[in-house]
């Protein structure tokens, strides 16, 4: 079976002879048609090739889009297996249409527990109450569990022999990673990413930076509090970017609720800084250094995690010159933040050194395009470059 | 005689059995049902149906009883109750021979008889021809219940009657001691009071409906008060002596007489004479034991409705039936839900409940909220002149989940669904006042009572 991204082998599910060829080698066939037809040597497979028929009359023409069809049932007696090429069942209901009772939204609402990772026991998967509170007492599980696991490998020796290790080990899923692993997918697969990437020259910035750091009794700022800063002021100022999906309609945002992605020794963790187009920098900075240490702490309250409408993700600590992230729906867009580099840059003056930072932004082109993620990078590069906009 | 193969075998075609069989042919299964009595059970023989139909004449005496307040003058009126009787004989018949027809047209096979079980998977049939074996690969039990009676005091159905003989017996006595204040005690205490019979109602418990909402006991002791009904809570039958004359019951300090007694205490399980103990079948206080899939503890043995334990309700028994019926066809269908099946009581004024009292969501810990809308409020309640009683919605504070509703008045019985259908899909009092409600209509008062949850309602 072919699909975008590879060719799969697929193996008969039934034993017997092939005993006739619907598509044959080479041609191509929507996924989910009759191909062919396995059964006893001696076996009637007219009933099942007159189905055939009127089903591929019944295809039309152009490529049919992939559907996944379950085999009918064999009547009773039958052996005959029809040969049908069963696409991947997807990635199941897309975030933006989360299947929800009323109450198990309230209690979730109230508890703070996203339901993108609740899995629904109701009729069609249907999220009901009972399921918001198995997902909560988990939760609860996951958290105990951690120290645990951290006081484990603080004694495990840094160093061991290579021979001494087995060829591979598999590590079970922490929770986090589970978390993660249900999640991206839903988001890298389903919405159509794409990217914009701008160089901001930092020196302004880095030397208001230092200025305000030097400032006795003053919160330290960093370099992801500027960008914070500046795109909480670039949000209100492009909505279009600030926004979310929403099956029929679009959402735009009027309020920067930002999520910061925090890097944890098992996984990645998104606290949300919220209203940050009212906040000021000194803010933003206390704010989300705490929310940071809370986060390393697993101290967050789950309605930290969750409601942001845009997410800033910064590997600049690892001296990453540039990289793309994955949108953490129902959001629209998020921001990848490398290094600020020190790069020769040639100017009027000849050739000197400058800070240079590479910004990235991944855009769901459901809500936004080129241009628009593009304006919204050049009034973030505007701010960065004229960084006393920061402070009005 | 050779068995006849089946597979399933249904053994009873009460609510629960009829719709278990129906439900089995509906998933490709051959059915065999085996019944003793007419097809439909006592649900639609003896209990639900034929009193339902009592009630409807109850209802209309008292409307003409009431019709100076229409305008409508009468130079009097006789209600025959004999009469009445025989109506709901014909009204039970009907629906028996809708059994029968589902049954045909569903290819299901009638074994007229008593069934019992030699093994988990052959039933016997002992019918007025002769014997019948059937086989079958899953066996459903539905066999029901019975009413029961105080210790010492037999059910004779000529001076101490059980529903059984009330529905049956044409003449009306002159006085009737009802024992029981549950949904059978008042649903009779309604139509023969409302032929003229001096009924006293006794109950144990300190009030009558004394599973329902305090508020709603409250309102229907009243209402019986009213209408000349005595009602004693709280007292304990000591003796029931029959004479010549008639009976006299000794109970709270007092000796009563009056022409009959109804025993009204409750059904007892029948699961005696099938064979269960000698096919190791666990039986739990009388009720038979289940899995939430309507399973013994014998394997492709099942048992749904009144056998199977409480509540001993007909649409329990039908719901457990469909249950029952899915499992075996090898679907896996989802429980059960106990915790929302409506409860009714179809006298005047209809009682309706779903979930918990007022006093069971506080017991719970939970901090509630509670909307209450009188009828005498709904513009469609003044226009029928059925002002009687109130709607009232109980929920969680946080969360506005309606934990239970309790309604006493006209149609209380339909109107409980509303909320029926909410607590299914997990409604909150939100989404019952995003409904728009027509205009006018008692389910307004719904409506209204959901918005009282809220401090909002507008006509109160």
């Amino acid at each position: 079976m072919e699909t975008d991204k590879a060719d799969i082998e697929m193996e008969a599910f039934g034993a017997g002879v092939l005993r006739k060829i619907l598509i044959p080698a080479g041609e191509r066939a929507p996924v989910g048609s009759l191909i062919g037809v396995i059964a006893e040597p001696d076996e009637d497979i007219g009933a099942v090739l007159a189905a055939a028929g009127s089903a591929a009359a019944a295809l039309p023409r152009s490529e049919a889009p992939a559907v996944p069809r379950r085999p009918e049932p064999v009547a009773p007696g039958a052996v005959a297996t029809r040969i049908a090429v069963v696409a991947p069942v997807g990635t199941g209901p897309s975030p933006e249409r989360l299947r929800v009772s009323p109450l198990a939204r309230k209690v979730a609402a109230q508890a703070g527990v996203d339901l993108r990772l609740v899995e629904g026991s109701g009729p069609g998967g249907r999220i009901v109450r009972r399921d918001v509170e198995e997902a909560l007492k988990a939760g609860g599980a996951a958290a105990a569990a951690a120290p645990a696991d951290a006081a484990l490998r603080a004694v495990r020796p840094m160093a061991v022999p290579a021979a001494a290790l087995p060829e591979s080990e598999d590590i079970a899923l922490t929770p986090i990673r589970a978390a993660i692993a249900k999640l991206m997918p839903r988001s890298k697969a389903p919405v159509p990413h794409f990217y914009v990437t701008s160089e901001v020259a930092m020196d302004r910035a880095w030397e208001l930076r230092q200025e305000l750091n030097a400032l006795e009794g003053r919160p330290k700022i960093s370099v992801n509090d500027l960008i914070v800063r500046a795109c909480a002021i670039a949000l209100l100022r492009h909505p279009g970017v600030n926004a979310s999906f929403q099956g029929d309609v679009v959402r735009v945002y009027h309020r920067a609720h930002i999520g910061i992605a925090v890097a944890l020794e098992d996984g990645l963790i998104t606290p949300v800084l919220r209203d940050c187009e009212s906040k000021s920098l000194a803010q933003i900075a206390v704010e989300s250094k705490e929310l940071a240490e809370r986060a390393r702490a697993r101290k967050l309250k789950a309605t930290e995690l969750s409601g942001a409408t845009f997410s800033i993700s910064n590997l600049g600590m690892f001296d990453v010159a540039e990289f793309s992230a994955i949108i953490n729906p129902p959001e629209g867009a998020i921001l990848a933040v490398g290094s600020v580099r020190r790069v020769p840059v040639v100017s009027d003056q000849g050739l000197g050194v400058g800070r240079r930072l590479n910004l990235t932004l991944s855009c769901d082109h459901r809500v936004m395009d080129g241009a628009m993620g593009a304006r919204f990078l050049q009034e973030l590069k505007r701010l960065l470059e004229e960084p006393l906009r920061l402070l009005i | 005689m050779a068995s006849q193969k089946f597979d399933v075998a249904v053994v009873g075609t009460g609510p629960g059995g009829y719709v278990a069989a129906i439900r089995c042919a509906q998933l490709g299964l051959s059915v065999a049902t085996v019944e003793d009595d007419r097809p439909g059970g006592v649900c639609l023989n003896w209990g639900c149906i034929p009193t339902k139909a009592l009630l409807r004449n109850a209802e209309i005496v008292s409307l003409f009883h009431r019709a100076s307040e229409f305008g409508i003058t009468l130079s009097g009126f006789r209600a025959d109750y004999a009469a009445a009787i025989q109506r709901s004989r014909r009204v039970a018949d009907r629906m028996a021979k809708g059994v029968e027809f589902l049954f045909r047209k569903n290819k299901i096979t009638l074994f007229p008889g008593r069934g019992s079980l030699p093994s988990a998977s052959v039933v016997e049939v002992a019918g007025a021809t002769g014997t019948q074996t059937l086989e079958a690969k899953a066996v459903i039990l539905a066999t029901g219940s019975e009413p029961r009676s105080l210790p010492g005091i037999a059910i004779d159905e000529q001076r101490v009657i059980s529903s059984n003989g009330a529905v049956r017996n044409e003449r009306a006595p002159a006085s009737l001691v009802i024992i029981g204040a549950g949904a059978v005690g008042v649903e009779f205490a309604d139509v023969y009071a409302s032929y003229g019979v001096q009924v006293t109602l006794l109950e144990a418990l300190p009030r009558v409906l004394p599973v329902e909402d305090e508020e709603v006991s409250a309102h229907m002791a009243k209402t019986f008060t009213r209408r000349g009904i005595t009602i004693r809570t709280g007292v304990m039958v000591r003796a029931v002596t029959v004479s010549q004359s008639g009976v006299t019951v000794e109970a709270g300090g007092e000796r009563m007489q009056a022409d009959l007694v109804l025993m009204a205490v409750g059904r007892a399980a029948k699961v005696e004479g099938l064979g269960l103990e000698a096919l190791g079948v666990a039986v739990q206080r009388g009720f038979v034991k289940v899995s939430p899939s309507m399973e013994t503890s014998v394997k492709g043995l099942y048992a749904i409705g009144d056998m199977a334990g409480p509540p001993l309700l007909a649409h329990k028994a039908s719901a457990e039936g469909i249950v029952a019926a899915e499992t075996i066809a090898g679907q896996r269908p989802g429980p059960v839900d106990y915790g929302n099946v409506p409860s009714c009581t179809y006298a005047r004024p209809q009682v309706a409940s779903i979930g918990m009292t007022e006093a069971a969501a506080k017991s719970n810990g939970r901090e509630i909220t509670v909307g209450r809308f009188p009828f005498t409020a709904s513009g469609k309640a003044v226009a029928l002149e059925e002002t009687e009683g109130f709607v009232k919605v109980v929920a969680d504070k946080a969360t506005g989940e309606i934990l239970g509703a309790h309604i006493v008045g006209p149609e209380a019985t339909e109107l409980i669904h509303e909320f029926a259908v909410g607590r299914t899909l997990e409604a909150t009092l939100e989404e019952i006042i995003h409904t728009i409600h027509a205009h006018p209509t008692l389910s307004e008062a719904v409506l209204e009572a959901t918005l009282g949850a809220l401090g909002r309602s507008i006509h109160l």
